[in-house]
This record gives structure tokens, C-alpha cells and sequence, in this order.
């Protein structure tokens, strides 16, 4: 099963505006290691061009990124109250 | 919503509506806050509550209408595999089934923490969902309310609970504990797995609304400090698994790829055959420990819950943790409320409460023990490859002899680890739990 096929039994209610944003886009690319391309556990972070995209939608909020980016590179926040995943069975 | 309470909770989750529960019994004006469209729309766990500690709060839980259990469990297992093989150890007792029922169950949470919300909400609890507190609203230096996100969201009371989980941004953002760091929480993943009521009883030999739980341990993920759990619900299994987080960034394995290998695991497999998938989250724990807890309590403010890092890996216990802690805040308050003193003086008999309580002694019992995983890979790797060697190698019949397949275990154990970390490990390991 991949895993946009797992986000798709999910419940989201997406906001228009990003909760997650790259601080810095330059120091991604200085980052060697780049593990939010792999440790998210929702494919948020998408490699394009030599880019990383921010795929928010189908974020799960388990704060991961933030604290793992060797750069302290992303701002992470909640998204609006009542937006984001809701939890059918928990 | 410029109001005044004498309560303000921070997350509907089991810490948050314990004290809730507590505060309103006690005629106290308390709010909840929850950022989730509903309490439990962000709250995930494995899935096991407990009925004593359950019962602190709510004496007679069970005769409460809508009651959400899964299923009350009898079993539990333990399982240790390799990446093809796995040892099974499991405790079926028939007291669980009888006097000590509902020792142990299953919840979802998003369903059991929406019921229990709405046993403080009868009691007298306003609950507001949908609102995010961005922030802590100060008075000289004391904590006299949140702000939320909502236009004209000052939440106005005399003591602030802090209780909105394991990735709490409030008690970083109010500078009450530094930010996580990676190699304190664990990343989990979770499918739930929808299989019909009589085939979960048939799988698992059991019936009358009865389940096992199984803990899974060795190489469930691809070598790193991981854990998985496999639960009986009702008409569903839980499947999670989770790794350090600081294995994550290091080995640059994905967490669905890992999940979806765990569910081809040979003794995994069977049990969710068929299963359809219902949903699939994501979600911390906390298993930096006690060395890793924050000052729980100060003027005008107490955290609780995984927002104090309270977890106890070893035995599963966590949301009974925080609920607990919750109603330990919760108590503290009512006597606080009496003399009208919410400095972090009076508020100090929390931690008295928590000290000597379980809580305090189960994680100091336990501080260790996060630290011993992290640190020996060999058990998630080494290990259970031995352990699959000498499971194959004892269990084919041929015409080698039985001296002879024991001195090639041994050679296998002398050569893959030695003999003296063998034993150091055994000790370390003994240590961190002792």
C-alpha cells in the first residue's frame, strides 16, 4: 500500500495557507542529509527541480520535521483550530 | 470570548479531561481548549487504557452509557523477531475475564477521548474545540490565562493547565522546556485494520468482547531502537510501529515502508489477512525518560500528561499516566482554590503528589531504560538474528546432534557478538530496569 493510498482513508480538512513553511530555502540545499525527505511519516517534504516542496495537506502533525531538520529550518505550526487531520478512530 | 474562569485546560486528551472531570465535580468554573475539531481528533495510542486508573476519575466507568471499549484484553503477548522467524511469549489469565475485568482494554482514542470529554462536559466542564492556544497570557511574571487563536480569545483564569501533549508547542513557545530533541521521542505510525468481530475471536481464540494485545520487539524496524504493537479491537486491529526518531534522521528509512514490510512479517501476516485498511496516522512518544521531564509546575501554571513527558515504556503506560497526572493537577488545584495562593509554591504539592505516587516511581524505576535501547543496536539487529539461528538450527531435525547444533549456536553467538557483551548486555539491560 503507498502512501498516498494510506493518507486517502484520512480525514483532512485542509486550510488554504501552509502551517509548515522553509524558513530558509538556500539552506536546504546546503543540507547534505535531508532527512525530511524520508522520516516523514506522510511524504509531506518532496524533492522538485532540487527543491523541497511542502506537500502540507496531507501533513499528520506529528511534529518530526521540525525538531529533526539539522538546521532548525522549518517553521512549524498548528494549523487553525478545528483544520488539519481529524482522527476517526485514533 | 473575553472570559474568566478559574481553570484554563489546554488539550482535551486523557490528562486534560481528567482534570476536567475532577475540577467540575468539585464545582470549580473550568475550560478546556482543544485545537481538534473534536477532543480526540488529533490523539492517537497504541490503544490500551487501564480500568484501575480509569476508575480514579470515573468510579463507575463501565455502567456509563457509550461506554467506547474495544475489547476487554486477557491476553498479553510478547513477541521477539527476526526478520523472518519471532519467538512468542503470552499471559492468558482467566481472572481477566471475570473479577479483574477491564484490568486492561483497548480504546481508539479518537472515540474514547470525544465520550470522555463529554462526561466533564455533563459535569460542568465547558469544552472548546476547534480554538489553538498560541500563548500564555502573563501578569508580573504570573501565568493568568491563554490566548487563542480566535478573534478576541483571551481565556482569562487563575491557574492554566498545561496539557496538550507529547509535541507541545505552548511549553516550548512559554519557555517551560526546550523543544524535543530526537532521540527522546519515538515516531509512530499507525493502520487500523478492519477485520470482522468473529474472525479477530477466531485468530486469537477468543470471544465474549475478550482480546490480547501483543507487544513486538527485535527487528521490527530495519535495525533501528523500534517497537511495534499489534491490538484486538472490536471489529479492527491495531497495527503500529515506531522508531526513535533519531534513528529515523540517521538510517533514512521510511516509516510507511517500514509499516508495510511489518505487515508481510510471517507472524504478523496471518493475523491481518484479509483486513481492510481504516485509517492510518502518525504520532510521538515520549521516551526520553524521567531525566527528560520539565518543572511541572510554576506561578500559576502545572503540565501534565505526555506534555510532561510521563511515559513508561516498558509496561505500556502512558494515557493512564496522564490521566492521573491530570487528576493529581486537578486535586492540587481544589486545594489551591481554597486559599486562593496559585504561586508556584502552593502549586509545589503537585509534585509532592506525583512523587509519591506510581507515576513519579515507575519513571524513576525506568529512567534507564530508553537510554539502554538506544544505546545497544545489537538487540534490534544482532540479536534476533542469533536468535532465528538457533531457533532454526534446534528445531530442524537432521542428522546433525544435538551437542553439535549447540556449539554452532554458541560459535554463532561468540562470533556475531562475543561472549563478553553478551553478558554486559544482559547486565546493562537488568540494570536499566531493576
Amino acid at each position: 500500500m503507498k502512501i498516498e493510498d494510506k493518507l486517502f482513508l484520512d480525514r483532512f480538512r485542509v486550510e488554504e495557507e501552509s502551517h509548515l513553511k522553509i524558513t530558509d530555502a538556500d539552506k536546504c540545499k546546503q543540507c547534505e542529509d535531508q532527512p525530511c525527505l524520508n522520516l516523514c511519516p506522510a511524504n509531506v517534504y518532496r524533492l522538485e527541480d532540487g527543491c523541497i516542496m511542502v506537500n502540507y495537506e496531507g501533513c499528520l502533525e506529528c511534529g518530526s520535521c521540525r525538531i529533526a531538520c539539522p538546521k532548525l529550518n522549518i517553521d512549524w505550526n498548528y494549523p487553525r483550530g478545528g483544520f488539519g487531520i481529524s482522527h476517526k478512530f485514533g | 470570548m473575553n472570559e474568566t474562569f478559574d481553570v484554563a485546560i489546554v488539550g482535551a486528551g486523557p490528562a486534560g479531561i481528567s482534570a476536567a472531570i475532577t475540577l467540575a465535580n468539585a464545582g470549580i468554573k473550568t475550560v478546556v481548549v482543544e485545537r481538534g475539531e473534536y477532543p480526540g481528533a488529533k490523539n492517537m495510542s497504541g490503544g490500551v487504557l487501564y480500568g484501575h486508573d480509569l476508575g480514579q476519575i470515573l468510579p463507575d466507568f463501565t455502567k456509563i452509557p457509550g461506554f467506547p471499549i474495544e475489547r476487554n484484553i486477557i491476553e498479553s503477548r510478547i513477541w521477539y523477531l527476526s526478520k523472518e522467524a519471532g519467538i512468542s511469549v503470552g499471559y492468558r489469565d482467566s481472572i481477566f475475564a471475570g473479577e479483574r475485568k477491564q484490568n486492561v482494554f483497548t480504546v481508539g482514542r479518537a472515540k474514547f477521548d470525544r465520550w470522555y470529554a463529554d462526561q466533564a462536559r455533563k459535569k460542568g466542564a465547558l469544552i472548546v474545540p476547534a480554538t489553538v492556544v498560541l500563548d500564555l497570557i502573563r501578569e508580573n511574571g504570573r501565568v493568568t490565562g491563554v490566548q487563542t487563536g480566535r478573534a478576541d480569545g483571551d481565556i482569562h483564569a487563575k491557574v492554566v493547565l498545561i496539557a496538550d501533549g507529547v509535541n507541545s508547542r505552548l511549553a516550548v513557545t512559554a519557555g517551560f522546556r526546550p523543544d524535543v530533541k530526537p532521540e527522546h521521542v519515538a515516531l509512530a505510525v499507525k493502520e487500523v485494520i478492519e477485520l470482522a468481530p468473529e474472525i479477530i475471536d477466531q485468530r486469537f481464540g477468543v470471544s465474549d468482547g475478550n482480546g490480547v494485545t501483543t507487544e513486538i520487539l527485535g527487528a521490527v524496524a530495519g535495525g533501528m531502537d523500534g517497537v511495534g504493537v499489534l491490538y484486538t479491537n472490536k471489529a479492527s486491529i491495531s497495527l503500529a510501529l515506531g522508531a526513535n526518531l533519531a534513528d529515523f534522521s540517521k538510517t533514512k528509512l521510511k516509516p510507511y515502508d517500514l509499516i508495510e514490510t511489518f505487515k508481510k512479517h510471517p507472524m504478523v501476516a496471518p493475523l491481518i489477512a484479509g483486513g481492510k485498511s481504516l485509517e492510518y496516522t502518525a504520532h510521538w512518544l515520549p521516551e526520553g525518560g524521567y531525566d527528560t521531564m520539565p518543572k511541572l509546575y510554576g506561578d500559576g501554571y502545572l503540565i501534565a500528561g505526555d506534555s510532561a513527558m510521563l511515559f513508561n515504556a516498558p509496561h505500556r503506560e502512558g494515557s493512564n499516566l496522564a490521566m492521573l497526572s491530570g487528576k493529581m493537577a486537578a486535586d492540587t488545584i481544589i486545594e489551591a482554590m481554597k486559599t486562593g495562593d496559585f504561586s508556584a509554591k502552593s502549586l509545589s504539592a503537585y509534585n509532592t503528589k506525583l512523587s509519591e505516587s506510581k507515576i513519579l516511581q515507575d519513571m524513576k524505576k525506568y529512567r534507564g531504560f530508553g537510554g539502554f535501547l538506544y544505546d545497544h543496536k545489537e538487540i534490534f539487529e544482532t540479536m534476533p538474528e542469533i536468535v532465528q539461528f538457533g531457533g532454526r538450527e534446534l528445531l530442524t531435525v537432521n542428522a546433525e546432534s544435538k551437542k553439535t547444533k549447540q556449539d554452532k549456536i554458541i560459535k554463532k553467538l561468540r562470533k556475531d557478538m562475543g561472549i563478553p557483551r553478551f553478558v554486559r548486555l544482559m547486565w546493562s539491560g537488568f540494570r536499566a530496569v531493576k
